[in-house]
C-alpha cells in the first residue's frame, strides 16, 4: 500500500527534521556563557573542603 | 521502533570532552566544571526560564558536590549530574504544584500554524512548539535527540525502562509534529490525518 510507504518516509523525514532543530536549539543554549556564579560556587565548595 | 535510528551522537562541536573516555579517571571535582554548560542547557530545557534554571544548576552543583563519594569513578559523570538535576527539578515541581506554565505567555491558546509550504520546519515554529511540550517530553528529546545519550543512558538518567525512553521519545516527536500542525506532508495529513499521527505515535502503547 503506497500510503504506508509515504507514512514511513515522512515519518523518517519528520524525525530527521525534528532532531536537526533540536540540536540547533540545544546548541544555542550550550553556547550561552555560563554565569560566573557557578564557578564561584564551585570555588567556595572547594575552599570549604581544603579548610577542613 | 522498526527503523533503526543511527545513534546520532552529535559531533565534537556538541559534546564536551567525555570523562574517562579512555578509562582514565579524572577527578570528578575538576571534571564537574566542564559540564556546567550542559547542565545549564538541560536545566533551561526543563524550566524554560533562565532564573529557575540557574537555581536548579546551583542546587545540582551543591548536591553533586556533597554526594561525590557516591559517584562511581569511571562511569558517566555527565549522566550522573543530569540525574541529580532532573530529580531535583521534578521534586521541586511536586513541592510547588502551582506550576508557572505560562510565564512567557508562550502557552497562549490555539496556535496551530501551518508549516512553511516546502514542508521544512521553520526553526521558530519548532522552538515555540517545543516550549509547549511537557517537561517529560522535552527531557527525553533533549537527552536522546540533542545530547546524544544512548537509550540506556537516558533510561538510567530518567529512572525508567529503556522501552519507556523509546516510546516516550516517539510520543514526544509525534506531539511536536501535532503542535506544529504537521503530521508531515500536508496531503498525508489531510487524507489520513489520524492514521498518520497514529503511525508517528506508534508508541501509543502505554509505557510503564
Amino acid at each position: 500500500m503506497a500510503k504506508s510507504t509515504v507514512s514511513e518516509n515522512t515519518r523518517t523525514n519528520l524525525r530527521r527534521q525534528i532532531d536537526e532543530n533540536l540540536r540547533r536549539a540545544y546548541q544555542e543554549e550550550l553556547e550561552r556563557e555560563v554565569p560566573d556564579k557557578f564557578r564561584e560556587l564551585l570555588d567556595q565548595l572547594r575552599g570549604k573542603e581544603t579548610s577542613k | 521502533m522498526t527503523s533503526h535510528h543511527p545513534r546520532s551522537r552529535p559531533g565534537s562541536r556538541y559534546a564536551p570532552p567525555q570523562v574517562a573516555a579512555d578509562g582514565s579517571v579524572e577527578d570528578p571535582r575538576t571534571a564537574l566544571t566542564s559540564h556546567l554548560q550542559s547542565l545549564r542547557a538541560f536545566a533551561i530545557s526543563l524550566t524554560r526560564d533562565a532564573t529557575s534554571a540557574d537555581d536548579l544548576v546551583q542546587d545540582t552543583i551543591v548536591k553533586a558536590w556533597t554526594n561525590l563519594d557516591k559517584f562511581q569513578p569511571g562511569t558517566n559523570l555527565k549522566a550522573w549530574l543530569f540525574t541529580i538535576l532532573r530529580n531535583t527539578f521534578y521534586s521541586d515541581r511536586r513541592k510547588n504544584r502551582r506550576e508557572v506554565q505560562d510565564s512567557d505567555g508562550v502557552h497562549a491558546a490555539g496556535l496551530v500554524e501551518k508549516p512553511a509550504h516546502d514542508g521544512r520546519l521553520a526553526f521558530s515554529e519548532f522552538t515555540r512548539a517545543f516550549e509547549k511540550l511537557s517537561p517529560e517530553h522535552r527531557e527525553v528529546l533533549v537527552l536522546v535527540g540533542a545530547e546524544g545519550f544512548s537509550y540506556e543512558e537516558a533510561a538510567q538518567t530518567m529512572g525508567v525502562a529503556k522501552g519507556t525512553v523509546k516510546s516516550r521519545a516517539n510520543r514526544a516527536r509525534a506531539r511536536l509534529a501535532e503542535l506544529m500542525g504537521m503530521a508531515e506532508g500536508e496531503e498525508v495529513l489531510s487524507a489520513t490525518g489520524a492514521e498518520t499521527l497514529a503511525v508517528l505515535g506508534r508508541a501509543a502503547v502505554p509505557a510503564a
